[in-house]
């Protein structure tokens, strides 16, 4: 899985949840959405590579949400 | 196996009336004919210029009948009946009358009975016999129709022979009320009148799209099948379901022995009324071109050549392989693709293969890369999944609006349908990058146009959405009750803002800010108003974002829950809608439920008697992607071609050179094949029993005509590669599939083949509360309980143009072939389109030196092919278009890997580009010429070129 897609991708779903006016609920929502439709290794090598690397080319609604996806 | 014909067209109406036909009482709708009543009743009345597929036109006057207290005869076809009327179909004056009408008739018409391809079933022949007709006393000698006269034979499927014309007027009707397309009309006066194509032309030459429906409503051999010429007569017949688009169209096929005659549109299919286009009505030859291969062959290496084998070899070799990988790599490592162009009972049997046999949720469908969006999108605001209507649905709508769909091309049968609607006053607006048919048709114009650029769907539907809100055309009592308060709250102040305006929209989306507020409000407030929507919609970065969109614009106008209205996804393929039922998504169980839903996993896993990974799979471009890091090694994929069909070509084949192991269940050696180790011969709609379900969620039998050429169906292909894993799998017939999804699956829950076979179809949900199905969704109640707003806000496309690559490709498709065309282009429909075109507007031609049929080099991102140009104002300036029907053309060479957020399905309608005057093929198209006659010299291992 190359990180630049994986980051990419999870950063276009924090993009649709963003505008969402409960900041709450959206980042649980983000959480959810990688939690429910990424395949366990793709969820990995993002926390993978987040942990390598930092998270700074993550939106930050995806850097919230991240600790929420198991 | 002709049909009965009642001549007119059934007439609905709440007001009956009874009348007396000889002397039979019969109560009918008021405004039916009085041939119609008398078919009713039991007396055939006799008839040349009628049939009850066109609306009555009085021409042929073998239909006169007497009726008591009236002067003359009129004829019964366009007589309405009245209460109290007494109809006398029979007397020695109208047998007198008729005789000479058909005695006229027959001094004009070739006497070959014997050798004329309708012997049999000619309705001249059988009316000259029913009306008693013996001799002609004009003789033959005179001015007549018949000698000298060209057949016109330019068209593949059938021809016109004008020798055997009655002029009856039906094949223009048909042209004109069940088609459309208004290509033929009758030529000159008295006895100078013709059939006519065009402009005088020949059929080919015409604006005939070879629908068809001209053939079926001639009564004589005029216009006929060429197969009925070649071959004869049917002497059997079956009823089946069309295997191309969504509409998922009802034929008959005319058989002899195990051979088509012909496929002839089932009067009584619900989804296609006796219609039928190009393709499913003639071009089904494929099933048998020499191109199939009917015997399973395996190879070690993909250099190798082919070896043919037995079933049960290449069964075993599979197994084996496929357990190799899942030892050594781990049980994730492999996975299976399966189609929406094979049934449900097969999609449901490979997706339980990968549960329970590879242990695993790696399975996906080609729907992942069309209509995956809409299951999101639909899902998360009305509760399922599925379009919300029937087709005829349409009959009621007053507004109709069209986005990224092109329905005269992709879902003909459809686009007639809402043809007549408009021709009966609809209003009509059409969201498109292009000047698709219907924004200016014969007789059918689009009331608005809002020409958008490609990639701003969701900045355009939630402008439309701002006009709505902010000029008070809201269906407040609908939302009120019907939808949740706080999430629609939300939604309204979000689309209420400046931002979301028409005037702030323009700037991105190229769209006239007063033709949105216009077309907003004539869908807010024209009544009815009813949206259908195509891949333009979904193969986008904002795909399922756009989906929600429309879902908004229904329900804040309160255009869901009854006919004429709703949200309608024009599925791409036949079975797309069922790929998607049938748990084909790497997170969902049939039925749309998540595989981390314990109660859900348990029930399939008591019933297949598996654990069930809770965890989702991968997705066809996560596969592929996995492929390439080395953890996912082996793939099944039945009827599906993603080196085709799949975005970005070279990052597709590198993938699959990467995998170990791949398996190819397909009619033909398709491009996913060049990488494939093991093929296994698949078996075409002809030759399997199944079910489809189309884009309204009717399910339809496919009934086997044939036996399958490789000797299995693909049921029990896949039954075989799971017995192999060690996966019992026994089924006799298709329906035990159906009866264990019904029993597993609560919309399926009342669906059988018995039931089926009485009913014709029948519309999911199916069950104890609905058990003849459910034609319309969402009428008291929302499936999730209320429906839920979500805001849609526009996130511009990261395929954004440059100087690099300054103009839009988007692609698409034509009416004569049929996605990868794997089908279409083994049948004579080459004839109409036999290369991928690039559309490019004058301007952007000019500027480039590039002219009509020049050879075009498209570089993109990711790629570059080359194609032949054809310059037009189709497209707008800063857009090309193509199509993707043909592998040599390398349209999705140039694709990009970009998808939508939700589901990742691709953004095809979305790839900036630049183009170029060339003078031969691309890099790609050299090497991959080269890897054709590779795959072709393997073949010849087995004696198959």
């Amino acid at each position: 899985m190359k990180p630049a897609n994986l980051i990419k991708m999870a950063n276009q779903i924090g993009d649709f949840f963003d505008a969402m006016p409960n900041r709450e609920q959206a980042v649980k929502d983000v959480a959810a959405h990688l939690q429910r439709n990424w395949e366990p290794r793709m969820r990995e090598a993002l926390h993978a590579y987040v942990y390598e690397t930092g998270d700074s080319e993550l939106s930050k609604i995806v850097r919230d949400a991240l600790p929420l996806v198991k | 196996m002709n049909d009965l014909d009642y001549g007119t067209p059934a007439v609905v109406a709440d007001r009956k009336v009874t009348l007396n036909i000889d002397g039979v009482a019969v109560t009918v709708p008021a405004g039916t004919s009085v041939m119609r009543a008398a078919v009713q009743a039991g007396v055939m009345i006799p008839k040349l210029c009628a049939t009850d597929s066109l609306e009555p036109f009085g021409s042929c006057r073998l239909c006169l009948v007497e009726i008591e207290g009236r002067r003359g005869y009129p004829s019964s076809c366009t007589t309405p009946a009245e209460a109290g009327m007494k109809v006398r179909t029979q007397s020695s004056k109208l047998a007198d009358l008729r005789r000479n009408v058909m005695e006229l008739y027959i001094s004009d018409h070739p006497l070959d009975c014997l050798t004329c391809a309708a012997n049999g079933n000619c309705e001249l022949q059988t009316m000259a016999g029913e009306v008693g007709l013996r001799e002609v006393r004009y003789g033959m000698a005179g001015a007549n129709h018949f000698t000298n006269v060209k057949k016109d034979e330019s068209n593949p499927y059938f021809t016109y022979d004008p020798a055997k014309c009655i002029v009856c007027n039906r094949c223009v009707r048909a042209c004109e009320e069940q088609q459309g397309t208004f290509a033929l009309t009758i030529s000159g006066r008295g006895f100078e009148s013709r059939v006519t194509a065009g402009q005088n032309n020949s059929f080919m030459e015409s604006d005939c799209v070879s629908c068809g429906a001209c053939v079926n409503a001639c009564p004589t051999a005029t216009l006929i099948e060429k197969t009925v010429i070649a071959k004869g007569q049917a002497e059997h017949e079956m009823i089946t379901t069309c295997a191309y688009c969504g509409v998922g169209c009802g034929f008959k096929a005319e058989m002899q022995g195990s051979e088509v005659v012909r496929m002839v549109p089932w009067k009584d299919g619900q989804a296609n009324e006796g219609h039928a286009c190009v393709k499913g009505r003639f071009a089904w030859g494929y099933a048998t071109h020499p191109d199939r291969i009917t015997k399973p062959m395996i190879r070690e290496k993909i250099s190798d050549p082919w070896r043919e084998v037995s079933w049960e070899e290449a069964f075993t070799y599979a197994a084996g392989e496929f357990r190799r990988i899942q030892e050594k790599y781990g049980k994730n490592a492999i996975g299976a693709l399966v189609s929406s162009r094979c049934t449900n009972e097969e999609d449901y049997l490979v997706q339980k293969l990968v549960r329970a046999a590879f242990g695993n949720n790696n399975v996906d469908t080609c729907a992942r890369v069309c209509h995956s969006p809409t299951g999101y999108g639909l899902k998360q605001t009305l509760g399922e999944s599925a379009g919300t209507q029937t087709f005829k649905s349409i009959e009621k709508s007053n507004v109709i609006l069209v986005i990224g769909a092109n329905p005269s091309e992709g879902h003909p049968v459809f686009a007639s349908r809402l043809k007549r609607r408009v021709r009966e006053g609809a209003k009509l607006i059409v969201i498109d990058p292009r000047n698709i048919d219907i924004v200016n048709a014969p007789h059918v114009k689009a009331n608005y146009h809002l020409k958008l650029k490609p990639g701003t769907n969701v900045a355009v539907l939630t402008s439309l959405a701002h006009v709505i809100v902010s000029e008070g055309l809201l269906a407040e009592s609908f939302i009120a009750e019907r939808c949740e308060d706080q999430a629609f709250k939300d939604w309204r102040e979000f689309v209420a803002r400046t931002e979301n305006s028409p005037e702030a929209m323009e700037a991105q989306s190229g769209v006239p800010a007063g033709e949105v507020r216009a077309a907003a409000r004539l869908y807010a407030t024209g009544g009815n108003a009813a949206i259908y929507y195509g891949l333009g919609v979904t193969e986008h970065s904002q795909g399922s974002t756009a989906v929600i969109a429309i879902a908004n614009l229904a329900m804040a106008t309160g255009n869901v829950g009854r006919e004429g209205v709703g949200v309608n996804p024009l599925r791409g393929q036949n079975n797309v809608q069922g790929s998607c039922d049938m748990g084909s998504f790497p997170h969902e169980l049939p039925g749309y439920r998540h595989v981390s839903d314990t109660t859900t996993r348990e029930l399939f896993e008591n019933a297949w008697n598996v654990k069930i990974q809770s965890e989702p799979g991968l997705r066809i471009p996560n596969m592929l992607e996995a492929a390439l890091d080395g953890s996912f090694l082996g793939l099944y994929c039945q009827g599906e071609d993603p080196a085709q069909s799949d975005p970005d070509t070279q990052h597709v084949q590198e993938a699959l050179t990467a995998m170990e192991f791949v398996v190819v269940q397909d009619l033909f050696l398709n491009e996913t094949a060049k990488y494939a180790h093991v093929f296994l011969p698949g078996a075409s709609f002809l030759e399997k029993d199944g079910t489809f379900t189309n884009a309204e969620r009717r399910i339809s039998r496919v009934r086997k005509v044939m036996p399958p050429l490789a000797g299995k169906a693909d049921w029990e292909a896949t039954m075989g590669l799971a017995n192999a894993l060690g996966y019992a799998m026994h089924y006799d017939h298709p329906s035990q599939i159906m009866d264990e999804i019904a029993q597993l699956t609560p919309t399926f829950a009342g669906v059988n083949y018995e039931k089926l076979d009485r009913l014709g179809s029948l519309q999911w949900p199916c069950n104890d509360d609905t058990p003849e199905g459910t034609p319309i969704m969402h009428v008291d109640n929302f499936v999730r309980g209320k429906g839920r707003f979500l805001i849609t806000q526009y996130v511009p496309t990261s395929e954004k143009v440059t100087r690099k690559f300054p103009l839009l490709l988007t692609t698409g498709r034509v009416l004569s072939q049929y996605n990868v065309g794997a089908q279409t282009r083994r049948t004579e429909n080459v004839q109409f389109y036999d290369e991928d075109i690039l559309e490019i507007h004058p301007h952007d031609a000019e500027e480039r030196g590039i002219v009509e049929g020049n050879w075009v080099g498209i570089q993109s991102r990711a790629g570059d092919t080359v194609l032949r140009a054809t310059v037009t104002t189709r497209v707008q300036p800063g857009v090309v278009y193509t199509t993707f029907h043909f592998p040599e053309s390398g349209a999705n060479v140039i694709t990009t890997d970009n998808s939508d957020w939700a589901t990742n399905c691709p953004e095809y309608k979305v790839t900036a580009v630049e183009l170029v005057r060339v003078d031969q093929p691309s890099e790609w198209q050299m090497r991959n010429e080269r890897e054709d006659k590779e795959q072709h010299r393997l073949l010849a291992a087995v004696g198959l070129v």
